[in-house]
């Protein structure tokens, strides 16, 4: 059996190319590192779908062990592959619109002047995402957690004389510290009661600590539990969940094609991964999927309805994932992983297709992102135009694109899990379903259509983007389109059991996305009917009666407000904690460090020395009458020392 | 004891071949014409050599003669390798630079034999009255060899200054002497041990006799605050002689210090040791702070050497035989690691002349990188710096400390040690990262070069085996608490 080989090449050739592009850019220059870069990644990709292949027909998990990293104790951890239809599933999703995006960078980075800087990074982001998605341990899915993050901070602050993209990868950065704590947190409590961070230990072990308890800070938590919250926390960091999702919008100062892979389609589902990955955890821990649940739906409409409200064409996309990834979270959350792989599996395409398009207007217009000075573009750049459309088609899950399969099953399986969080995720699901082609329909509808709104310079220059930027948009197109319609039956349909193949694991209570299968034609139908609803109130508002949206926000001021500006996180945080850190830092620096350390230490420590020094080489004065009077001064102080003490 | 016999010679016999060697090269000299320095230096040095053989031919066993009052023991025999090696290589580092300030005559090397001569006796002495002819026979040639170069301005200035105030230690030192006379009875070590030993307490008048004697040598070790004489004797001197200064009569009064200390009055090491710590703490303060404000570098090495001599005086504190292997073990490192500074600052040569500037070392990386180096090494082995020896010294000077109960003591030498860095490590810094100054002259002599290279190897690579000098120093110490 080939497995072992395939696998390691499919994750190590992104990263020997790396290394290539990255060490070796003035050898290679500028299309050597593209050719290195793309080379290896479409390789990659090419292999990674006879290994799925390979991997579902062998069936059950099987472990690669490259070498031992670290055993200390009862700490035993390897790197090594864990090769089962889950991770073969996120390989070949990585490496396929990894290489797509690869290949767009081409096109759209040629004007920048390090190229292979940025290929390099594109190629280590692939290797590290691939690691993560292969642990057979949780330090090794750290490693590649903390990879990819360090990945997403120097890409998003890739131009970096630029500020705002500084300031927003620094925030991409903190914002994922406060969930990576809290993933730390987990992993450090799951060793505490399993004695083990390797996943088929923790699987196997969970039934039986299922029941226990933990003392945490005091209180008597349900271990299960509160380690599975722990991790949660740690995966709404990176999947920009409701709390932890400011730093979403703003990574979109990265490049375009860094926002479609990483911050679209794979980094950011790495916390819906992780969740699925251990679902045998959380399914013994209902409190928890609980939570899932209730913060995926809620930050489902949450991110949808700040969206409706953006003119950045990229933030528009952005809270748009945020969204979706809200959809994944609470399809794990009522047990239903199957379908929220699914749903990851399909937006990787569509999402990461629209990135690509709205790369493309971008490109166009000269690197204008403002919604209100596009318009009438639709019949400049003609292939974008219709690969947005497809996009959006998907997004909104309209029958029979991708997207319909992947979010129809989700709601289903919502509706199915009868429970109160169930109904719960379904109505708020439902409603995302309105606002999301709302707004999809509002960025098609002002980019492209009405009058132009750019000025006569910017729209003579406006072209249809390069072949080597097209290309990779039609892969995508393709799998936002023909994605759902052909996998579903192996995600969720007749053939799921096989091709899972106990990667995923439901409780025989649990089974929510087979119940989908059996719920009521209207519920069905309801996501689609609210998808078109949505699409019909952006016609009117943008093309029938272009003053209503603002003659509403006019009425509706406050919510307007509220919505445009994010519900005010940023600033909300702003005051909470970043101005009261600055404050804190500032009065440790200046009082504490400046004037109290360095004064009374190294400063003033050295000044003394100083002046000490100049008064003792001033007592060396030359005459021999003072140094004879020294030695006396210091002979009648000695003797007078003896006689009186 | 038959006073009517002869006294016991022998132990003596290489001092009296060093005075007769004096004495016959001064004759020979005499009878030369001008010019013939180089081969008298070279054969004094001869002459200190053989009798360092002779102090080895004698060994490391204790030996008495003249009824008493000199004694040799391997103590003595560690310390006068050191006094004979010393005298002997600063000769020899001294040839070229008197020959370039018109100073080359024959009466150097006679006088450095001689005042080698007073030292030994020094290391030697087991008697109080020993004691002060020997420290008299070593001060009357170091005062002319201060004013060597008797053209000048400054070493003429320097050798007064040296001859005032050390004829005010004197003394203070011989009134220290009279006092304990008249207060045991006794000039003799043996006597004054036996005394102490039956002795609960010292009387008062002892111990003001004690400190009377404890300043006189204070003062030729240059500990504070005796030490006034050591920045302007060591500027003015020619700098051989500052070489010659800075290593041998420090070496044969701390020799001579120590065995005071400990042969006799052990007992009351209670008593005296708060002496030791106050000089010990002000010595190690004074050095590490004046020296920073120093521009000239021999007057920064009197600095250093003051701090130096503050931590030797850590070992002596203890007055544990630890201590006194601390303190010979301190003294063995000091004595390479100065010359070897010394040999770099008798390189420092400019167009033909002398410089003494630290911040003419500007540089001297890019122009000399062996000397840079070499001067690198040692002034972090000064500023003890670990690997090199300089570490080692003050490692087993506060071991000794701590065993001691002296922790307060370790703690002060380990601050004042992180402040003196600073004017080591600033030397350092000139040397490697300023903008270079004009060139030294080239080539550096060989004699130098020799010193230099055996100095800076032996400074650096002590670590890699120390057992031969850490097993001296251990004898030595032992063979004081003989009893």
């Amino acid at each position: 059996m080939a497995l072992a080989p395939l696998a390691l090449a499919v994750v190590f050739l992104p990263l020997a190319a790396s290394a290539i592009a990255g060490l070796f850019a003035r050898a290679i220059g500028d299309r050597g590192a593209q050719l290195v870069t793309c080379g290896a990644v479409i390789v990659s990709a090419a292999i990674s779908i006879p290994l799925l292949r390979e991997i579902v027909l062998s069936g059950g998990p099987h472990v690669v062990t490259i070498a031992q990293w670290m055993a200390v104790g009862r700490l035993d951890i390897a790197w090594s592959l864990r090769l089962d239809t889950l991770s073969g599933i996120m390989m070949a999703t990585v490496t396929i619109v990894s290489a797509t995006i690869h290949v767009y960078s081409i096109g759209y980075m040629a004007e920048d002047p390090s190229i292979p800087r940025f290929m390099s990074y594109l190629s280590l982001f692939t290797f590290f995402m691939l690691s993560l998605v292969t642990a057979n341990n949780l330090v090794q899915l750290f490693f590649g957690w903390e990879g990819v993050g360090l990945l997403s901070y120097l890409l998003i602050g890739f131009w970096h004389e630029r500020d705002s993209a500084n300031a927003a990868a620094i925030k991409a950065f903190v914002v994922n510290r406060v969930g990576d704590f809290g993933f730390a947190l987990g992993i450090f409590a799951v060793f505490l009661l399993f004695g083990s961070v390797n996943l088929p230990t923790i699987f196997a072990k969970a039934p039986e600590v299922a029941h226990s308890t933990i003392d945490f800070l005091g209180w008597q938590a349900p271990s299960l539990t509160l380690a599975s919250i722990l991790l949660f926390i740690g995966a709404m960091g990176k999947s920009a969940q409701i709390g932890l999702h400011t730093w979403l919008p703003d990574a979109m100062e990265g490049p375009t094609p860094v926002s479609a892979l990483i911050h679209a389609a794979t980094m950011v589902t790495a916390g819906v991964f992780m969740v699925v990955r251990l679902s045998p955890l959380f399914e013994y821990a209902p409190g928890a999927l609980g939570l899932v649940a209730v913060v995926g739906g809620t930050t489902a409409i949450f991110a949808a309805t700040i969206g409706m409200a953006q003119n950045d064409i990229k933030r528009v996309i952005a809270y748009s994932t945020c969204s979706q990834l809200g959809y994944m979270f609470f399809a794990a959350g009522v047990s239903a992983f199957a379908a929220g792989m699914f749903h990851l599996f399909t937006h990787a395409f569509f999402k990461a297709l629209l990135f690509l398009g709205s790369g493309s207007v971008i490109h166009a217009l000269g690197g204008e992102q403002d919604m209100r000075r596009m318009g009438g573009l639709w019949n400049k750049i003609p292939i974008t135009y219709a690969m947005m459309w497809i996009g959006s088609l998907s997004l909104a899950g309209i029958p029979f694109f991708s997207g319909y399969y992947s979010k129809d099953a989700i709601l289903a399986a919502a509706w199915a899990s009868g429970t109160g969080v169930g109904r719960y995720a379904f109505s708020l699901g439902l409603f995302t379903a309105f606002m999301t082609a709302f707004y999809s329909w509002r960025l098609l509808f002002m980019t492209f259509h009405g009058r132009p709104r750019a000025g006569e310079d910017v729209m003579h220059h406006v072209h249809e983007s390069p072949w080597v930027m097209l290309i990779p948009v039609f892969v995508l197109a393709a799998g936002a389109t023909f994605a759902g319609y052909f996998m579903e039956k192996y995600f969720i349909g007749s053939e799921s059991a096989a091709f899972w193949n106990g990667s995923i694991f439901v409780l025989p209570g649990h089974n929510t996305v087979a119940a989908a299968r059996h719920v009521p034609l209207y519920i069905g139908l309801l996501p689609t009917f609210f998808a078109l609803a949505g699409i019909a109130v952006a016609f009117v508002g943008y093309i029938l009666q272009p003053e209503l949206p603002a003659r509403l926000a006019f009425r509706f001021r406050a919510l307007y407000l509220l919505v445009l500006n994010k519900f005010y996180f940023d600033e909300a945080y702003d005051r909470l904690f970043v101005r009261s850190a600055f404050v804190m830092g500032d009065g440790l620096w200046k009082s504490g460090d400046g004037t109290v350390i360095d004064g009374l230490g190294p400063d003033g420590i050295s000044a003394a020395t100083r002046d000490l020094a100049r008064q003792a080489s001033r007592l060396q004065s030359g005459y021999v009458y003072h140094y004879a009077f020294v030695m006396l001064i210091g002979v009648v102080g000695l003797v007078t020392w003896y006689l009186v003490r | 004891m038959a006073h009517e016999a002869l006294p016991v010679l022998a132990p003596a016999a290489p001092e009296m071949f060093l005075a007769a060697a004096a004495m016959a090269l001064l004759i020979f000299g005499v009878t030369r014409p001008n010019g013939s320095a180089r081969l008298i230096s070279w054969l004094a040095a001869f002459a200190l050599v053989l009798a360092l053989l002779g102090e080895f031919a004698l060994g490391g066993e204790r030996r008495v003669g003249y009824y008493g009052m000199f004694v040799t023991d391997s103590f003595s025999l560690f310390m006068k390798t050191l006094v004979l090696l010393g005298s002997a290589l600063t000769i020899v580092m001294g040839l070229k630079y008197n020959e370039d300030r018109g100073i080359a005559r024959f009466e150097f090397p006679v006088l450095i034999l001689l005042a080698a001569t007073g030292m030994m006796v020094m290391v030697s002495a087991n008697d109080l009255i020993i004691l002060f002819v020997g420290l008299e026979l070593q001060n009357v040639a170091l005062y002319v060899v201060a004013s060597f170069e008797r053209e000048g301005v400054r070493s003429p200035e320097a050798g007064l200054k040296y001859f005032v105030l050390s004829a005010l230690s004197s003394g203070l030192l011989l009134y220290g002497i009279s006092l304990i006379y008249g207060f045991t009875g006794t000039t003799s070590f043996a006597a004054l041990a036996t005394l102490a030993a039956g002795t609960a307490a010292p009387g008062i008048g002892l111990i003001i006799g004690i400190v009377f004697v404890v300043v006189g040598l204070a003062f030729k070790v240059s500990a504070v605050p005796f030490h006034m004489w050591t920045p302007d004797v060591y500027e003015g001197a020619p700098t051989p002689v500052t070489a010659f200064f800075s290593v041998a009569p420090k070496l044969a009064a701390f020799a001579l210090f120590v065995r005071f200390m400990i042969v006799p009055f052990a007992p009351f090491l209670s008593e005296w040791r708060q002496i030791i710590v106050f000089l010990s703490i002000a010595s190690m303060a004074l050095g590490a702070v004046a020296g920073i404000a120093q521009e000239n570098i021999k007057r920064l090495m009197a600095y250093s050497a003051i701090g130096h001599v503050g931590y030797a005086l850590i070992g002596l504190a203890a007055g544990t035989e630890e201590g006194i292997r601390g303190v010979l073990v301190y003294l063995s490192i000091y004595f390479l690691m100065t010359l070897g500074a010394f040999a770099v600052i008798l390189s420092m040569r400019r167009n033909g002349r002398m410089v003494e500037g630290i911040n003419d070392l500007a540089g001297l990386s890019r122009t000399q990188p062996a000397l840079a180096l070499a001067l690198a090494i040692f002034m972090f082995s000064l500023a003890g710096i670990p690997p090199t020896a300089g570490f080692f010294g003050k490692l087993y000077v506060f071991l000794a400390a701590i065993n001691a109960n002296l922790v307060g003591l370790a703690v002060v030498g380990v601050l004042t040690s992180v402040v003196a860095s600073f004017y080591y490590v600033r030397i350092v810094k000139i040397a490697y990262f300023d903008e270079p100054a004009a060139p030294f002259d080239r080539p550096i002599a060989a004699e130098l070069k020799g010193v230099l290279i055996v100095t800076a190897l032996l400074t650096l690579f002590f670590f890699v085996h120390p057992g031969p000098l850490i097993g001296g120093a251990k004898a030595a110490a032992a063979s004081l608490f003989l009893r």
